[in-house]
C-alpha cells in the first residue's frame, strides 16, 4: 500500500481544484476505494475527502422530481420518506446492497463509482484489462460465473456491482458533476460506457469531475417499482441477478413500464427491447415472459452464465406478476 | 502459612452453565491477541508469495527494496538460516512448506518467497509490494476430478486408507434395492477469524514466540528441532487464540519470525494477511466421492462400497479420510471403505472441523436417504434397521452409542411423524417447503498429557496445562473440571493454560483436547488431594501436584468411542431463482457428560451452522490458467451470513459411561457439523424432488436443475 496524503474538502471549487491532479482520488465512505488500495488496485497519491461538502441533502424538484446530493448516505437515502414514496424501487435497491455499516458509509457518488468484484480485477497478479489494459481478460476462460450476458466484448465480461444503479437507471436518473471548468450532467443509461475494446474506460465523466448528485424526475410509474435481487447467501453479497420495474397497468393492459437489470453487464442495464415489447400488451405472466425473452435474446452466456438468462427471465415475470397484483389492490 | 480447612461441599461446576472466565476481558478488549501485543524494538515481516503454481525462482529482486523507507531486511531462499526439516514430530514428519526458503523450488501459487522485515508494517506491506520475484514458470497441475490418473491409495499409515470385508459385487447383485450415486464437495477454508500472528524474540539464550495456535508444546517442540535447539531453550505461549478449526498448527509465520530475529536481534512479529491464509495454513480438500449401497427390500444393508477421493500437495501426502464414517455408522454383509488421494501442483490441505467426517457425512447420509426413498422407507427407520451393535470394521464394542436416542428425542421435537415423505408437494407462496434429516458421528479420542495443580497458601488453586483455548471455553471447562474434582466452588480455581512451560498436553484438535486434558487435571488433583491433610499447613511458595497420563492412556480397553447425533433441517426452495433458505435446524447429540452445558451449546451450534454454509455457500475456485485461487478473501468465499442462519437448535441426550476413567467425557468439538449438509441437502430433495450430490448447492445449480425437471 502506497503512502498517500489525505485532504478534507469543505467546498466544491476547492475540491475539483484538488481534484485535477491525476494522482488524486475523492474519498466518499471508502468502502470501495480503500479496500482497492489495500490490494495495490488503486495507487493514489492523495484522498480527497468529500464527506464534509454541502452535498449531503435530499430536495424536491420544482417539476416534482427528487435532486439527491453526492455525499448521502446509502442508509440515508433508503430511508428518505419521498424516496420511499415516490421510488420505492430504489429503496429497495439500496437496501439490498451491502450491510448495514457499509451502508452508513457508503455515497451515492461513490456508488455510481464502485468497481467491479470480478475477482481477477482485485488480483494484481492475474491479467485483467481492465486493470491493466492490453494484458488480457482472465475471466473469459476462467471463472465467470457472475459475469455479464449482455453487452460485454471479449475485452472484457465484468459486471457492474451496483444496486442502487439499476434502480436509478429504470428511473431515467441524470448525474450532475462539476468540474475546473464548470458544471455538467450526463443521464446515467449514458453514464457509462460500452465495454468495447477499451473496459478501463468506465463512466464519460471528465477527468478529475466531482460528482455532485443525482436528479430523478418526476416519474408517477415509479410509486409502483419494485427491486428484486437474487445473490448467493441471504445477504451481504452482490446480485448474481436483479430487477427493478415499475408498472402501470389501465384495464388489464400495461400503460407504461420500467425495467432494468443488475449483475447482466457493465453497467445497469435498461431493459428497452421489453419495454416497448410490453408498452399497449396485456399485462399477464406470457406477456412479461415474451417481453423478457425480447430483451434477452440479445444475450451471449459464457460457458458458466447460461443460468442468467433463465434466472432474469423468471424474475420479470414474478416481479411484474407481483407489481400487477399490488396495483389491483 | 495459612491453613487448609476441609473440602466445603460445591455446587456449580461441571455440569452447570458458566460463562466464559476470560469473557469480560474479550469483550472488553481487554484481552490481547498475538497480533496486538507491543514490544520495544519490535521489527514487522510481511510475507510474499508466489505467483505461479509451479517453477523456480530466477531471482529475487531484494536491491531496491532495501533502499526502501524503514525496510531492515528481505529474507529468501538465498539467505534466509537454514533448517532441519528431516524429522518425525508429535504428529508426523513436517509439512515442507514451513521449512521456508530452502531453495528455489516453487511447488504451488502462493508459496512463500520472501519476508520484508521493517520497522512498521506499513512500511513492510509497501516493500513487500514493490518487491520483483522474477520466476521459470513450468506446466502445471491443478485440476482435480473423479477418476483422475493420477490417483492412489495411500499407504497404511496412522490412518487406514482401505478397509475391506464380504464381496460388494456380490452383494450388490443380490440386493433388491440398489444406489450408486457420485457426489463431491469443493475445497473449503477455515480462515479463523484471527489470522495467524507469531512474535520470536531470544531472551537470555530462549527463544520465546508469541504465537495463535493450537498447541503451544507442539508448536515449541517442532520449532526446536526445525532450527536445532535444546526443547528446554524453545518458549511459546498462545494465550487466547481467535478461532483455528484444525489450521493453527506450525506454520510458515511462527518459523519466519524466528528466522528473522535470528538474522536481527530485535523481536519480529509475523502476521499471515487474509489472502495467505488461503494457501499457507491448510484447507479442506475437495472430494469426490462415490457411494454403493445394496439393500433388502425392507432396507437391511448388504452392501456398503464407498469410495472417497482427495488431493494433496506435490511436497506433502495429506489424507481427507471422508470415506471413513460407514466404518462406524452402518454394518453391511459386504462392507468396503477406501480413501484414495492425488498429488496436484497445489497448497497442503490440512484437518479442517471434521477431517473426512464432514463431507464424508455428506455422502454416505445422502445415500441412505436415497435408499430410504427407493425403499419406501422412513430415513429414521431405515438408520434403525441398520444399527450395529458392535464396530462395522473394527468389532470392538461401543463405549456408548445413542444414535437412535437421538433421533428418537429429534423427531418428537422436530414434528418428524406428521412429515409425508413425497417430495415438492408443500407450497407457501413461492416457495416450495421440505424437511430432512442425517445422522452424526466423530471419534472421542483420548492423548497423553500432563498437568500440574498447586494448591496456594490463600486457599485458591492453580492449574497449569498446556491446553489452548481457541474460542471453545476450554479454559472454562477446565475450571470447572478441576473444581468440581477439589470440590471447591470455581471461583477458587484458576486455570493457566497455553505455555509449552507448563510441560506436553495434547492439542486442541481432533475433539480431544477436553477428554485428554481433563484426564490430566483430574490425576493432578486427585495426587494432590492425597497430599493435602485436613488442618495441615500449605507453605507461601504453595503445594504442587504432577500428573502425566501417557500410562493411564496407553492401559485403556480397545473400544469404539464416539459422540453421535441426528441433525433435522427445513429448507424452503424457490425454484424460479434458485434460492435456498433454510428454515430451522435441530440437532440432538449424545457426547458424553456435557461440562459446561452453554459452551457446549454454542460448539454444538457453531459447528450446525458451518455445517449450513457448507451446504449452500462455501466454495473455493481455482483458476486453471494460473493454478491459483481466485477471489481468495471473504469477499470472494461466501460463508453464511446472519441472514441465512435460521432458529438453529442444539440439544442433548444422556450418554452415560460408568466405566470410563474421564467420567465419559466426550468430544463435542466436530460432531455437530458431521451430517448438517446431508440434512439440508435431503430436505432441498423433499422439497423439490431434485437430488443436489454436489455442493453447495448454490443458485445456479437449483435453477438449471429446476428448469430441467420442469
Ligand atoms: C463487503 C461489501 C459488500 C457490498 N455489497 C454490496 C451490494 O450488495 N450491492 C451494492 O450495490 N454495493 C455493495 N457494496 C459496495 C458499496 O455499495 C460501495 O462500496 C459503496 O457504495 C461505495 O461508496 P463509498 O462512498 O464508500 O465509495 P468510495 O469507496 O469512497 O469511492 C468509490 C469510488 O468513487 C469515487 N468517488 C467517491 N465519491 C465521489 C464523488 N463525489 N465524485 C467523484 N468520484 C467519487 C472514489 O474516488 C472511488 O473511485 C459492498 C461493499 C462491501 C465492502
Ligand atoms: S472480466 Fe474485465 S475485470 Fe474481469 S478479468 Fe476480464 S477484463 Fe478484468
Amino acid at each position: 500500500m502506497r503512502e498517500f496524503g489525505y485532504q478534507r474538502v469543505f467546498d466544491v471549487p476547492g475540491a475539483v481544484a484538488l481534484g485535477a491532479d491525476p494522482e488524486a482520488r475523492y474519498l466518499g465512505g471508502g468502502t470501495n476505494l480503500v479496500d482497492l488500495m489495500k490490494a495495490s488496485v488503486e495507487r493514489p497519491a492523495l484522498l480527497i475527502d468529500v464527506r464534509e461538502l454541502p452535498l449531503d441533502r435530499i430536495e424536491s424538484t420544482d417539476d416534482g422530481g427528487l435532486h439527491i446530493g453526492a455525499t448521502v448516505t446509502n442508509s440515508d437515502l433508503a430511508a428518505h420518506p419521498e424516496v420511499r414514496r415516490r421510488y420505492p424501487a430504489l429503496a429497495q435497491a439500496v437496501l439490498a446492497g451491502a450491510s448495514g455499516q457499509l451502508r452508513n458509509m457508503a455515497t451515492v457518488g461513490g456508488n455510481l463509482l464502485q468497481r467491479t468484484r470480478c475477482a481477477y480485477f482485485t488480483d494484481p497478479a492475474r491479467p485483467c484489462n481492465k486493470r491493466n489494459p492490453g494484458s488480457g481478460c482472465a475471466a473469459v476462460k476462467g471463472e465467470h460465473r457472475n459475469h455479464a450476458i449482455l453487452g460485454a466484448t471479449e475485452h472484457c465480461v465484468a459486471v457492474h456491482p451496483s444496486d442502487m444503479s439499476v434502480a436509478l437507471a429504470a428511473f431515467d436518473a441524470r448525474v450532475t458533476y462539476e468540474t475546473a471548468t464548470g458544471p455538467g450532467e450526463l443521464p446515467l443509461t449514458e453514464f457509462y460506457l460500452p465495454v468495447g475494446d477499451t473496459p478501463h474506460l468506465e463512466t464519460a465523466l471528465p477527468p478529475g469531475a466531482l460528482i455532485t448528485g443525482i436528479t430523478l424526475p418526476p416519474a408517477p410509474v415509479a410509486a409502483t417499482s419494485r427491486y428484486r435481487k437474487v445473490r448467493e447467501r441471504a445477504s451481504y453479497a452482490f446480485a448474481i441477478g436483479s430487477v427493478a420495474a415499475a408498472l402501470d397497468v389501465q384495464e388489464g393492459a400495461v400503460r407504461e413500464v420500467r425495467l432494468a437489470f443488475g449483475a447482466v453487464a457493465s453497467r445497469p442495464w435498461r431493459a428497452r427491447a421489453a419495454e416497448r415489447a410490453l408498452t399497449g400488451a396485456p399485462a399477464t405472466a406470457e406477456a412479461f415472459a415474451a417481453a423478457a425473452d425480447a430483451e434477452l435474446a440479445a444475450a451471449k452466456a459464457l460457458p458458466h452464465n447460461g443460468y442468467k438468462v433463465t434466472l432474469i427471465r423468471n424474475l420479470v415475470v414474478a416481479v411484474l406478476t407481483e407489481l400487477t397484483e399490488e396495483a389491483a389492490r | 502459612m495459612t491453613t487448609m480447612t476441609g473440602p466445603t461441599p460445591v455446587t456449580g461446576s461441571v455440569g452447570t452453565a458458566h460463562t466464559r472466565v476470560e469473557g469480560r476481558e474479550k469483550v472488553t478488549g481487554a484481552a490481547r491477541y498475538a497480533g496486538d501485543i507491543p514490544y520495544a524494538e519490535l521489527a514487522h515481516g510481511w510475507l510474499v508469495l508466489s505467483t505461479i503454481a509451479r517453477g523456480r525462482i530466477r531471482s529475487v529482486e531484494a536491491d531496491p527494496v532495501l533502499a526502501m523507507p524503514g525496510v531492515l531486511a528481505v529474507l529468501h531462499h538465498g539467505n534466509a538460516p537454514r533448517v532441519n526439516a528431516d524429522y518425525t514430530g508429535l504428529l508426523g514428519r513436517p509439512d515442507p512448506t514451513v521449512a521456508v526458503f530452502q531453495h528455489d523450488r516453487v511447488p504451488f501459487a502462493g508459496w512463500p518467497v520472501a519476508l520484508v522485515v521493517a520497522e512498521t508494517s506499513e512500511q513492510a506491506r509497501e516493500a513487500a509490494d514493490a518487491l520483483v520475484v522474477r520466476y521459470d514458470e513450468e506446466p502445471h497441475d491443478v485440476a482435480f476430478f473423479a477418476g483422475h490418473p493420477g490417483s492412489y491409495t495411500p499407504e497404511n499409515g496412522r490412518a487406514q486408507p482401505e478397509t475391506s470385508k464380504g464381496d460388494i459385487e456380490a452383494e450388490l447383485a443380490a440386493s433388491a434395492v440398489v444406489v450408486d450415486a457420485e457426489y463431491t464437495t469443493p475445497q473449503e477454508h477455515h480462515s479463523a477469524l484471527e489470522p495467524h500472528a507469531a512474535m520470536a524474540r531470544w531472551d537470555s539464550g530462549r527463544l520465546e514466540v508469541v504465537d495463535s495456535n493450537q498447541g503451544s508444546t507442539w508448536v515449541a517442540e517442532e520449532l526446536a528441532k526445525l532450527f536445532s535447539l535444546d526443547p528446554s531453550s524453545v518458549r511459546v505461549r498462545s494465550e487466547h487464540v481467535g478461532g483455528a478449526f484444525g489450521s493453527k498448527g506450525v506454520r510458515p509465520h511462527q518459523v519466519l519470525a524466528v528466522m528473522a530475529t535470528t538474522v536481527l536481534h530485535r523481536p519480529v512479529r509475523v502476521v499471515l494477511t487474509r489472502r495467505q491464509l488461503f494457501s499457507l495454513v491448510g484447507y479442506r480438500s475437495p472430494t469426490a466421492q462415490r457411494v454403493r449401497l445394496g439393500a433388502d427390500a425392507d432396507g437391511r444393508l448388504r452392501a456398503l462400497d464407498h469410495e472417497a477421493l482427495s488431493l494433496t500437495s506435490k511436497v506433502y501426502e495429506f489424507l481427507e479420510p471422508s470415506a471413513a464414517v460407514g466404518r462406524v455408522m452402518y454394518d453391511a454383509d459386504a462392507h468396503h471403505t477406501v480413501n484414495r488421494v492425488v498429488a496436484l501442483d497445489v497448497p497442503t490441505p490440512t484437518w479442517m472441523r471434521a477431517p473426512g467426517a464432514a463431507p464424508g457425512s455428506f455422502a454416505l447420509e445422502c445415500a441412505l436417504d436415497e435408499l430410504a426413498e427407493k425403499c419406501g422407507m422412513d430415513p429414521i427407520a431405515l438408520r434403525a434397521r441398520n444399527e450395529p451393535n458392535a464396530g462395522p470394521v473394527s468389532g470392538a464394542p461401543f463405549s456408548s452409542r445413542n444414535v437412535l436416542a437421538c433421533f428418537q428425542e429429534g423427531a418428537r421435537r422436530f414434528g418428524w411423524a406428521d412429515r409425508d415423505p413425497r417430495p415438492g408437494l408443500r407450497r407457501e407462496g413461492r416457495w416450495l417447503l421440505g424437511t430432512g434429516t442425517a445422522a452424526a458421528t466423530h471419534p472421542s479420542g483420548v492423548a497423553p498429557s500432563t498437568a500440574s495443580v498447586t494448591a496456594e497458601c490463600d486457599g485458591t488453586f492453580t492449574v497449569r496445562i498446556t491446553a489452548a483455548d481457541i474460542g471453545t471455553g476450554a479454559r472454562t471447562a477446565l475450571t470447572l473440571i478441576a473444581a468440581e474434582a477439589l470440590e471447591v466452588e470455581p471461583e477458587r480455581v484458576r486455570v493457566r493454560i497455553a505455555d509449552s512451560d507448563f510441560g506436553p498436553a495434547m492439542v486442541a484438535g481432533g475433539s480431544m483436547g477436553t477428554r485428554s486434558w481433563a484426564w490430566a487435571v483430574t490425576s493432578a488433583v486427585r495426587e494432590l488431594r492425597e497430599r493435602l491433610v485436613p488442618g495441615g499447613g500449605i507453605p507461601p511458595e504453595g503445594i504442587t501436584a504432577r500428573s502425566n497420563t501417557t500410562e493411564a492412556v496407553g492401559a485403556l480397553p480397545m473400544l469404539e468411542r464416539h459422540s453421535f447425533g441426528a441433525q433435522f433441517a427445513e429448507v424452503a426452495v424457490d425454484e424460479t431463482t434458485g434460492e435456498v433458505r433454510v428454515r430451522r435446524m435441530l440437532g440432538i447429540f449424545a457426547a458424553g457428560r456435557i461440562v459446561n452445558p452453554l459452551t457446549a451449546r454454542s460448539q454444538l451450534v457453531g459447528g450446525m451452522i458451518w455445517g449450513l454454509s457448507m451446504a449452500l455457500h462455501e466454495e473455493a475456485v481455482r483458476d486453471q490458467a494460473s493454478g491459483a485461487l481466485v477471489g481468495a478473501d471473504l469477499a470472494g468465499y461466501h460463508f453464511a451470513a446472519n441472514a441465512d442462519v435460521p432458529l438453529v437448535e442444539a440439544d442433548w441426550v444422556d450418554d452415560p459411561d460408568e466405566e470410563d476413567p474421564v467420567g465419559g467425557i466426550k468430544g463435542i468439538g466436530e460432531v455437530s457439523i458431521v451430517g448438517a449438509a446431508a440434512a439440508i441437502a435431503n430436505a432441498v430433495w423433499h422439497a423439490t424432488g431434485v437430488r443436489h450430490r454436489h455442493l453447495p448447492i448454490r443458485p445456479d445449480r437449483v435453477l438449471l436443475a429446476g428448469a430441467a425437471t420442469a
